[in-house]
């Protein structure tokens, strides 16, 4: 018994001349709730689809349970999905889609059906059984293409894009019931998405990916607060870049130094600040407000500064600067992060 | 049943069991291998084969012995130890090198008798053992072609495709191969090239007489000039149909429609007979003609004018629908836009109508055209003296003077224009869209025909009606009363009685008809072929649309080639291919259901194509996840949701088999005929009533049938596709 749900080892995946996977490596913990993030085409979905054993690997190693599956198809995998169109059968009816996959894989008919009524139960379906999937509104498919997907208690759960077809007022309510359910029945998850924010809201770590390649791999406050690169830090929130040389363990560009006290690096360099970490002082000579605007729960500011324009998120607390007011800009140490691409 | 499979499976593959089977214990041969003294074996396997000295098959029963090693020593997933594919590989190579090296009276090369002296008695074709070892080695190469990522691994979809592909080329590729080896052979059987140009510029072929007024044309000639007014009047006529159905206030649609379908249910001489009773030299028509103005009996008919109006008669349904869908998928926009600009009715319907039809057009002028190269039914009941190369071909094969190398020529020459109508037509289909619909919203009204045309459409159309009614009329009485020709409305049951008299005495029921031999092997043949049809036409639909895997361009390819070549070319490269060892099997019934079964997939083919293409392929994906191997998923999902493409897919493939007659005429022999065969000697044979009679019954069958078929595959309406409404969802309370 290994405490590793998933492993990929130098995984490639090409469509002909198309490399949608690119040398990838990571593990998953039991447990654990890992979402793939990164922009259209980068490769999550095909990522998730070799996790599933429907696309399997051009070259590498994938592990469940510590099994070597490399070349193992769909059917001889243990593992659930949650499809983007949810994937319903239309034809069966919602105990018959829930009893379908024990069915499959040998239990007698009633034992299935038991099972069946008994994960929908716990899902809040109970009374539905009979219905045909036509018959139910969207956010009913979803849980019980979800009951589907783990009664048969697999190794790993995948959501693909789960909230694309819910209404865009109930994303919150939809993702914090699949984070209680992952947590309840201990599921080790993998979950596929677009939207950074839902990735922070709901992952124990995020995988964030580009162009096929992991571009970053940590937890959301480790994405958050220091991205590696000016992919990550740009995909993840709201980010200054601001490029610069460093030079005896600081960082310098035109009127600005910032102590670097654990780096090693010299030559170009650039730093990612978040907006909130950004303080404003009235009066000083370090820049100018450009322009400013009232969000009800903050306000934010485009500063000009002698190294470059800056976006500030001020709370609504501290006082409201106008636009074409000279200020000081303050810098705390921790409130920048040093990106490994220059 | 399932439970047993899979044991076998886990035993160490199914494939495998049968391959040893195949080759330790069942005979390899059809019938014993020639004896004398020497090579005599103690029994008929492979294995006693090789310990008798045919020592050629020892690679299939070393071949089994490894695999059997290998699984001895690993376990059920065997089949992804890295050296099986090259021993499958090998021993397959090594055992198709073998059994087209050493043939019936011996060896291919002298060389090979020198090396295995005993190949010199020759071999006789494969038995049972030989045919299921080739099954079980295209197995194994199968598994371990996924055991290696071929079909993302799915051992079923592997399995599909390999052995579509092992059919393909056996049943339609091999024998076009063999017609072509076979035009190189005279008539005596000597191998020489020579005699492919000889009999390919025969003069009685390209032959030009019949334009500049010096006796007849050449057959290639005639088939061509028969195949441009065919598809020319089928075109013009279908257009006719088309433009009053879709453009003007005509009441009787629905019967036109109906009427339409009637040609699929017909067998195809019965047309012809119908044609020669009404104006034949003793027929009805041409006797009230001579009654009536004095206009002499002649033997017009016979000759080109029948076979052309039997033609016309039997493709217009085709065009007519071809045309319809063209029609009703111009904007009526457009039309609406050219009127407002000014344009006459007459002028709109030159400027902007025809342009937009001319695609259609050309398909449908294209497919009769293919059709009519194709016909061997009507040319031969109507043909007289006007020879086409479908029934040249016939008389090559089947006449006294046989000579199979003239009739692959022939064949060849026949292909060939098929091919290039194909061509044609994919290339100008594939040029430019004229779609011209651009969404639901389109408004306007169609523009009704305009005033000259609409007089042209009736005056085609009207005719073409009455010409069917009579026809029909003919085939519905023909049988039932004493002699329809001579309008002799007395109502018989003569006919009847000869075709399908029996008796009910104490040893049960005797059969005592004529027709009773050739309408039980059809019914039995179509029953067989119809599902079996539809089962490789779905699947490989499935293949193409749902599976990725090398080499599917060229097997897609393959699969729409099979549609291209006309059933007299299929019955020639059949009998060429398959009279002969190793796959000897002509005079049997499987070759007649194997004729159908490649036949007529392609229309299973495409109709699968279309249904899945509607249905989201993540169903399947799910199915997968949750356990299901390719062939549950594609019996409890996929199967369910196509129930249309299978009903219309088995339909097609009964109502074909019992009426197709171009492919089976080479193959039907006396203890297997078909009804077509039949019907066609009594043709012959001048008893038309008889004919009329028996074909009357196949149509009643076949409208029965379809009813059965539409009750057995049950045409429930599915609970809609999943939608995907956004309607909220009811939090669960933990
Ligand atoms: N079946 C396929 N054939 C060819 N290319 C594919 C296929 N599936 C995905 N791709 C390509 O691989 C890349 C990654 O796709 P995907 O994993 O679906 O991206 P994502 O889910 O991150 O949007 C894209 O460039 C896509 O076009
Ligand atoms: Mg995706």
């Amino acid at each position: 018994m290994t405490d590793t749900a998933i492993e990929f080892v130098d995984v490639v995946k090409c469509y002909g001349a198309v490399t949608a996977v690119d040398t990838i490596n990571f593990s998953i913990s039991r447990g654990e709730l890992v979402t793939f993030l990164g922009p259209s085409g980068c490769g999550k979905t095909t990522s998730l689809r070799l996790i599933a054993g429907l696309e399997l690997p051009t070259s590498g190693t994938v592990r469940i349970a510590g099994e070597d599956v490399s070349t193992r198809a769909a059917p001889d995998r243990n593992v659930g999905m949650v499809f983007q169109s949810y994937a319903l059968f239309p034809h069966m009816s919602v105990i018959e889609n829930v009893a379908y996959g024990p069915t499959i894989r040998g239990s007698d008919k009633k034992s299935a059906i038991a099972r069946g009524h008994e994960i929908l139960s716990m899902l809040g379906l109970e009374g539905l059984g009979k219905r045909l999937p036509s018959e139910l509104s969207g956010g009913q498919q979803q849980r019980v293409a979800v009951a589907r997907a783990i009664v048969q208690q697999p190794d790993v759960l995948l959501f693909d894009e789960p909230l694309s077809n819910v209404d865009a007022k109930l994303r919150r309510r939809v993702r914090e019931e699949i984070r209680d359910l992952q947590r309840r029945f201990n599921l080790t998850a993998v979950y596929v998405t677009h939207d950074q924010e839902e990735a922070l809201a709901v992952s124990d770590r995020i995988i964030v990916m580009s162009n096929g390649k992991i571009a970053q791999i940590g937890t959301p406050r480790e994405l958050y607060e220091s991205p590696s690169s000016r992919f990550v830090a740009d995909f993840i929130g709201d980010a200054n870049l601001i490029e610069g040389q460093i030079e005896n363990g600081a960082f310098r560009a035109p009127g600005l130094s910032l102590p670097l006290p654990a780096t090693s690096r010299t030559g170009p360099a650039v730093i990612s600040i978040r907006p909130e970490r950004i303080v404003l002082k009235k009066s000083g000579s370090d820049g100018k407000v450009k322009s400013a605007s009232y969000l009800g729960s903050r306000r934010e500011y485009r500063v000009e500064t002698a190294y470059g324009t800056l976006l500030v998120s001020a709370p609504i607390s501290a006082p409201a600067l106008e636009p074409g007011e000279e200020i000081s800009v303050i810098l705390s140490p921790g409130g920048y992060t040093l990106l490994s691409d220059a | 049943m399932r439970h047993v499979l899979a044991g076998m499976n886990r035993l160490g593959g199914l494939w495998l069991l049968l391959g040893l089977a195949a080759v330790l214990v069942l005979p390899w041969y059809k019938v014993a291998a020639p004896h004398t003294g020497e090579g005599v074996a103690l029994w008929g396997s492979a294995a006693g084969q090789v310990l008798a000295g045919r020592i050629w098959l020892l690679p299939p029963v070393l071949a089994m012995l490894a695999f059997s090693l290998v699984r001895l020593r690993s376990d059920e997933r065997w089949q992804s130890h890295p050296s099986i594919l090259w021993i499958a590989g090998a021993a397959a190579g090594l055992f198709l090198l073998q059994a087209f090296a050493i043939g019936l009276r011996g060896p291919a090369f002298d060389a090979v008798g020198q090396v295995f002296p005993l190949a010199t008695m020759g071999q006789p074709g494969l038995g049972l053992g030989g045919f299921l070892f080739g099954i079980a080695i295209t197995g194994i190469i199968a598994d371990a072609l996924a055991a290696r990522g071929f079909c993302r691994g799915e051992r079923f979809a592997a399995n599909a495709v390999i052995f579509v592909v092992a059919l393909l080329s056996l049943f339609v590729f091999f024998p076009i191969l063999r017609l072509g080896g076979a035009a190189l052979f005279t008539p005596e059987g000597v191998f020489q090239p020579g005699v492919f140009v000889t009999r390919f510029t025969a003069p009685d072929l390209w032959g030009l007489g019949c334009f500049v007024g010096q006796g007849r044309c050449g057959v290639v000639i005639n088939t061509l000039i028969l195949g441009i007014s065919s598809g020319v009047l089928s075109t013009l006529l279908g257009l006719a149909l088309a433009l009053l159905v879709a453009r003007t206030g005509f009441r009787f649609k629905g019967a036109l429609r109906a009427i339409s379908i009637l040609p699929i249910i017909t067998p195809p001489f019965v047309v012809g007979v119908a044609i020669i009773v009404l104006f034949g030299r003793t027929g009805l028509v041409t006797g009230w003609l001579e009654y009536l103005f004095d206009i002499p009996r002649t033997r017009w008919i016979y000759g080109l004018p029948g076979i052309l109006l039997a033609q016309v008669l039997a493709f217009a349904p085709i065009t007519f629908l071809v045309l319809l869908g063209t029609i009703e998928a111009i904007n009526p926009t457009l039309e609406e836009a050219s009127k407002t600009l000014g344009a006459k009715p007459l002028k709109t319907f030159q400027s902007v109508t025809w342009p937009l039809l001319r695609p259609g057009l050309a398909a449908a002028f294209l497919l009769a055209f293919i059709e009519s190269l194709a016909d061997f039914g009507n040319p031969i009941v109507l043909g007289g003296g006007y020879d086409v190369l479908s029934i040249r071909i016939f008389f090559a094969v089947v006449g006294a003077r046989y000579d199979l190398g003239n009739a692959a020529v022939l064949s060849i020459i026949l292909l060939s224009l098929t091919l290039g109508a194909f061509w044609l037509q994919t290339r100008w289909l594939g040029r430019k869209s004229y779609v011209t619909i651009t969404g639901k919203s389109d408004a306007g009204l169609v523009a009704p025909l305009p005033g000259p045309l609409k007089g042209a459409a009736y005056a085609a159309v009207v005719p073409w009606v009455v010409f069917t009614l009579g026809v029909y009329a003919i085939i519905l009485i023909g049988g039932i009363v004493n002699d329809v020709g001579r309008w002799d409305l007395t109502p018989t049951f003569r006919h009847l009685l000869t075709a399908f008299s029996l008796e009910i005495g104490p040893d049960g029921v005797q059969f005592f008809g004529s027709a009773w031999n050739s309408l039980h092997t059809t019914l039995l043949v179509s029953a067989i072929a119809a599902p079996l049809t539809t089962a490789i036409g779905i699947l490989t639909a499935w293949l193409i649309s749902r599976q990725d895997f090398a080499g599917k361009r060229s097997f897609e390819f393959g699969t729409m080639l099979s549609f291209a070549v006309p059933g007299t070319v299929v019955g020639v490269s059949y009998v060429a291919a398959f009279n002969v060892p190793p796959v000897d099997i002509t005079g049997t019934m499987a070759i007649l259901v194997i004729c159908f079964m490649f036949r007529n997939m392609p229309v299973g083919l495409r109709a699968g194509i279309a249904a899945l293409s509607q249905i989201d392929r993540s169903m399947e994906e799910a199915s997968q996840t949750m356990g299901a191997n390719g062939l549950s998923t594609l019996r409890t999902v996929v199967l369910p949701l196509i129930r249309p493409a299978i009903f219309t897919s088995m339909v097609y493939a009964f109502v074909t088999a019992m009426t197709a007659v171009s492919a089976v005429i080479f193959l039907v022999s006396a203890r297997h005929n078909m009804a077509t065969a039949y019907i066609m000697g009594r043709v012959e044979n001048g008893e038309y009533a008889l004919a009329i009679a028996y074909s009357a019954v196949l149509m009643l069958i076949m409208i029965a049938s379809i009813a059965l078929i539409g009750l057995l595959i049950g045409k429930r309406q599915l609970g809609r596709r999943t939608q995907l409404q956004n309607t909220a969802p009811a939090l669960p309370t933990a």
